[in-house]
């Protein structure tokens, strides 16, 4: 006799919700393959089975069920955000690496899905570019007529096939290149930033791809998969910062444009901070956690010591989370003030 | 002023709704047996007024309310009744409760009915009437009607039509056929309350239900509202927050904010009860899911629902049944049980209507559960706090602001049956406070004992001391010693009274049992008696020990003494009993009298011959009696003994 | 040596300035009852048992307040009893000993009317008063207020009391702990 006090149930799984997400990052991964190579998808497999094999491994260790955990998707969703992450030529342990970081020491030794304090692609992320900060800065030339056969060769074996070089495939991102030629002094942001590795928008060829991060996002909003709050309050902080500091000294500090269609801002507006687990629940918790992110950002990025931050950004603010949510329980129906008690 | 507010969350499950609402009301014979359970309130279970093979006639009282929840319970029909006892109940638990078992005569008699003149009668007459005719909230919560009329000038009477459930269509059709007899029930209720204006929420699903009851409330100021069909706008607080605005917290009547919510199938309740002077007997019910007739039927309190699923075609007999809706309905344990007041609707299982739950998946806080709580409360931390039975967050989160409405469950991506794990933690809660109730209360009861056996001692030895002191006093009149005379003289009474006490307190400290045995006139004969029984019996015990250490001549003794105790005895465990009692005692006096070789005997046999005879209470008290006796009497020998030497 | 003897004066002085802040403090701040036992006090089941070798909760509240008895000694408790005790008190879960009482299903003692004699031996072993009778009068138990202690059972000279487990009604039925539904095979 079934025991449970309610009868039916919506015919939703977290299998198909992760499988949604995935999906709706499927323009963005479109665009990446169109800009970088199809070294974007070299990345998504390694990661894919890297993440599959390492969860089903320590699932086993734990003696936890394998199969229904490997079925939610999970942890496919963890990879392939890595892997968007990662730059599309790097090499093939880097991914692997970083992958294992994420699923194996952000995910499973903390209980698994559902029990992370911590974004797990974001932990794989911060690892790498701590431990590998020069390899992890050396992103795909958009655009570079780089045919996939020498793509996976240097992938795999970090060689290129003879007349190619590695100039020609690979470049620093622009927020690296904005940020190592500020330090070198004798040009402003300004001048920086007509060199053509910007575009138009300030990151050329790249807009596209965070453009279509975006779309993902919207897609998920519209599927009720993730809240409005946390994305556009991550938007909004960024803005917050950024806005105020190029009005005052534009010449000195890059738009708010340049922070939003750079580095992983987008996707972390629609696929990072919008994770669940990690995340503040509460409505207002939501507001603020996002915004906080979005400050860090650009924070880090101007002031910091690394080219993008969305990854440190988030894990401060995971820290944060049950603060936040202990503090800001909204208010319960028929009763006064928002705090609990 | 037509304003309607909206709750926060709320789900839209499909309906199923239409496969009850194709045909009338249907009238069912009388089934060959009603099982009526005591317990048709959330109070206690009525207690019984008729005996087995008691014949009744419709109408007539089978238990009466056993306190203020308790409400009245009433033969459905005439005829006999041929069981009183335990039966299979429709509650979650299975557990049987206290059921009369009518065999309907199929005469259907009435017995005389009295309707209440409810425009004269006053508010405490029209509750006690509605008391004794067993009206209930027949939404389903099964609260006795009475209390919730007691409230005298309220703002707004909230009618509930709204029937939010999937499924249930009982209240659409009652209000579709016999709008008129629910108006005449809010007239009633709106009286009794002193209410300023009725609304009448009805979901915006039930058009013609719509129709009917605002043509009913044609020239009255009852306003008919359609409300937007969202789950749970029936829950009687997101019905008063929807159409009133007034959100009623946990803990708070709703009267003390000046509304009040009925039913719609607990007005016609009423104003039957009033009007016409006929209890609570029947309601009507839904039957749907895999059964071939799915229909509403007006059906008696108490009809086997075994019996009614049958006609209604309930093709699986084995099919799992659940009572109420698929969102809070209860499985039903065994279909066995008769129709209870709180049955609206029972719904058939099968494969296609209710698909097997998805195995339950690990909680990935996505927030659904939380966007939907018409509660606002946070079920992903509930669920967190119940899981890892931390009750006392759980509580502080709010968990008793959780009206189980399952809007949660529905929506949970993971499939995790939150509701069941809120239902165990609140009776994890529960239970745990009626413990904590029980310790405090023994905690108490253990204090006072200690503060009552102080006071006693205190209070005895005051009592020889002051007989001390006058003895002394006595003393020292007559001897002039001077030891005690000076204490006596120039002293208050009090004072002295103390210093005697503290001096009889060491006494009794050194030789309490002489001492208590000497003043025992004092003291009340229970004390004395208990005393004495339990000196006696320790005696008789030490006495025993030594008896069988030295296994001296004592035993044929005893065989004297034993064997005729056991012939004439009604109860063979008593004699038994008496015996060793009695064996031990002249094995005690017999070790004396060995040792001391003097008079002894006599009192052992003085002890042991009544033991033979000794049948009935009073003679056993006797034995007793003279047991104590005799070991007062040696206790006080010995303290004399000692006092001598 | 004038700079260790400095250093060895201001210590000293440091030390009894500290000292003094501290003595003051003590007195000032001083909690008159033990919170401590209290608490405990109130963790403890209150079925005035003795089975954990003190006559009654209380005093073996005070003897785990000062340390001198474990917590794992309260079978009425349960292990629950142990946990929530290892809670307050920042120790380690422990079982209860192998050899000790171990916890029993709660239950309430019930006097064979028919038995007893009367004799009030267990009303006087009763903790918390929840016998009711007079000599050579029939004794019987006020059940809801019988903690289930057991001490009543030794002194009886007829062995007329027994110990009748709770049942459950629908007043203390609990619902389980959510777990796979089991499809109850229907004869």
């Amino acid at each position: 006799m079934s025991i449970h006090a309610t009868h039916i149930a919506r015919p939703v799984t977290v299998s198909r919700v992760m499988l949604k997400v995935l999906a709706a990052l499927l323009p963005g991964i479109a665009v990446s393959v169109y800009c970088f190579g199809p070294g974007v998808l070299v990345q998504l497999l390694l990661a894919t089975v890297t993440a599959l094999a390492a969860e089903a491994a320590v699932l086993r260790l734990r003696q936890r069920p394998v199969a229904p955990a490997l079925a939610d998707l999970s942890a496919v969703v963890t990879a392939w955000l890595l892997a968007l992450s990662m730059p599309p030529l790097g090499a093939w342990w880097m991914i692997v690496l970083a992958t294992l970081f994420a699923i194996v020491l952000g995910k499973q030794l903390y209980g698994g899905l559902g029990n992370n304090p911590f974004n797990p692609a974001m932990v794989g992320f911060a690892v790498m570019i701590v431990s590998f900060p020069a390899q992890m800065a050396a992103w795909g030339t958009p655009l570079a007529a780089l045919d996939a056969a020498a793509q996976l060769q240097w992938i795999f074996t970090h060689t290129l096939p003879a007349g190619s070089s590695l100039d020609a495939i690979s470049s620093a991102t622009p927020l690296d290149v904005l940020k190592t030629g500020l330090l070198q002094g004798g040009q402003d942001a300004s001048q920086l930033l007509q060199q053509p590795r910007f575009g138009h928008w300030g990151n050329a060829g790249g807009e596209w791809v965070a453009l279509a991060w975006a779309l993902g996002g919207l897609w998920l909003w519209q599927q009720k998969l993730i809240p409005w709050r946390t994305p556009l309050a991550m938007l909004a902080g960024v803005l917050a910062v950024s806005l105020p500091l190029w009005l005052w000294q534009p010449a000195q500090y890059a738009s708010p444009l340049f922070h939003l269609l750079n580095g992983a801002t987008l996707l972390a507006a629609g696929f990072i901070v919008t994770d669940p687990v990690s995340g503040s629940t509460t409505p207002l918790g939501r507001l603020i956690f996002g915004f906080l992110v979005g400050v860090l950002v650009v924070v880090i990025r101007v002031f910091g010591g690394f080219p993008d931050a969305v990854a440190f950004a988030v894990l401060i603010m995971n820290m944060a989370v049950p603060f936040i949510d202990q503090t800001t329980q909204p208010r319960v129906f028929g009763r006064k003030g928002g705090r609990h008690a | 002023m037509s304003w309607l507010y909206d709750f926060h969350g709320g789900i839209h499950p499909p309906q199923h709704k239409d496969a009850a609402t194709g045909s009338p009301i249907q009238a069912l014979p009388l089934p060959p047996q009603l099982h009526i359970a005591l317990a048709q309130s959330v109070g206690n279970a009525a207690r019984p007024t008729v005996a087995v093979g008691q014949h009744v006639r419709k109408g007539e009282t089978l238990a009466e309310p056993d306190g203020r929840l308790s409400a009245a319970v009433h033969a459905p029909t005439s005829g006999t009744i041929t069981a009183i006892g335990p039966h299979p109940f429709a509650h979650p638990s299975g557990l049987p409760v206290d059921t009369v078992t009518l065999q309907p005569d199929g005469l259907d008699e009435w017995q005389p009915r009295q309707p209440l003149d409810w425009q004269q009668a006053d508010a405490a007459t029209l509750r006690q009437h509605l008391q004794a005719m067993g009206v209930v909230g027949l939404g389903g919560a099964v609260f006795p009607t009475h209390l919730k009329l007691a409230a005298g000038k309220l703002a707004t009477l909230v009618v509930n039509g709204a029937e939010c459930e999937p499924f249930i269509s009982c209240d659409d059709l009652l209000m579709r056929e016999r709008a008129a007899g629910i108006v005449d029930g809010i007239r009633i209720a709106a009286h009794a309350l002193q209410a300023g204006e009725v609304l009448i929420g009805i979901e915006d699903n039930k058009p013609q239900a719509i129709a009917a009851m605002q043509a009913a409330c044609a020239g009255t100021a009852y306003r008919v509202v359609s409300i937007p069909t969202k789950y749970p706008s029936g829950g009687a607080k997101q019905l008063i927050r929807i159409l009133t605005g007034i959100e009623v917290p946990h803990g708070i009547r709703a009267t003390d904010l000046g509304v009040q919510c009925l039913n719609v199938g607990t007005l016609y309740a009423i104003a039957h009860a009033v009007l016409h002077g006929e209890p609570l007997l029947s309601r009507i019910v839904t039957v749907t899911g895999a059964v071939a007739r799915a229909a509403n039927y007006e059906v008696a309190i108490g009809t086997p629902l075994a019996w009614l699923l049958q006609q209604a075609g309930m093709s699986d007999p084995n099919a799992d049944v659940i009572m109420g809706g698929p969102m809070m309905g209860i499985t039903l344990p065994d279909l066995a049980a008769g129709l209870p007041k709180a049955g609206n609707c029972l719904i058939a299982k099968n494969a296609a209507l209710f698909p097997p739950r998805p195995a339950e998946q690990a909680c990935i806080r996505c927030g659904d559960c939380a966007s939907v709580c018409p509660a606002e409360l946070q079920p992903m931390d509930l669920f967190w706090f119940a899981k890892s039975r931390q009750f006392g967050k759980a509580q502080e989160r709010h968990l008793f602001d959780c009206i189980e409405c399952g809007a949660c469950s529905y929506v949970c991506p993971s499939q995790i049956p939150l509701v069941d794990y809120y239902r165990f933690a609140k009776s994890e809660i529960w239970a745990a406070e009626r413990d904590k109730k029980s310790a405090s209360l023994a905690r108490q009861r253990h204090e006072f004992r200690q503060f009552r056996i102080e006071r006693d001692k205190s209070e005895k030895a005051a009592r020889v001391a002051a007989r001390a002191a006058e003895q002394a006093a006595k003393l020292a009149n007559q001897t002039a010693s001077p030891v005690p005379a000076p204490a006596a003289t120039g002293m208050d009474d009090a004072k002295k009274a103390a210093i005697a006490a503290a001096l009889a307190r060491a006494a009794a400290q050194k030789e309490a049992k002489p001492l208590s045995e000497q003043h025992t006139s004092g003291l009340d004969d229970a004390k004395q008696a208990a005393i004495q029984a339990a000196m006696a019996r320790a005696a008789a015990r030490k006495a025993a020990a030594e008896a069988a250490k030295a296994g001296d001549a004592a035993n044929p003794d005893s065989t004297a003494t034993a064997t005729p105790a056991q012939t004439g005895m009604d109860d063979a465990k008593r004699a038994a009993i008496e015996a060793a009692m009695a064996r031990a005692a002249a094995r005690k006096a017999a070790a004396e009298a060995a040792k001391a070789g003097d008079a002894a005997n006599p009192d052992s046999t003085a002890t042991a011959t009544p033991a033979q005879t000794g049948m009935d209470d009073a003679k056993r008290a006797a034995i007793e009696a003279a047991m104590a006796r005799a070991a007062a009497r040696k206790a006080v020998a010995e303290a004399k003994k000692d006092a001598a030497s | 040596m004038t700079t260790l003897l400095y250093a060895l004066l201001v210590m000293v002085a440091l030390a009894l300035l500290l000292g003094a802040i501290l003595g003051y403090a003590s007195v000032r701040f001083k909690v008159d009852a033990d919170p401590l036992v209290d608490k405990i006090d109130d963790i403890l089941p209150q079925t005035q048992c003795g089975q954990c070798g003190h006559p009654g909760c209380r005093p073996y509240a005070e003897a785990i307040a000062s340390g001198e008895e474990d917590i794992n000694k309260c079978p009425p408790g349960g292990e629950d009893g142990i946990r929530k005790l290892a809670e307050l008190l920042g120790v380690d879960f422990k079982p209860f000993d192998a050899g000790a009482a171990q916890p029993k299903p709660k239950a309430v003692a019930l006097i064979d009317e028919a038995t007893c004699i009367g004799c009030t031996l267990c009303i006087q072993a009763c903790p918390v008063d929840a016998i009711l009778g007079s000599a050579k009068q029939m004794h019987t138990i006020i059940a809801s207020e019988c903690t289930g202690c057991e001490l009543c059972l030794p002194p009886c000279p007829v062995d007329c009391i027994r110990m009748i487990p709770h049942g459950t009604d629908l007043t203390n039925w609990k619902w389980r702990y959510p777990t796979i539904p089991i499809k109850a095979v229907k004869p």
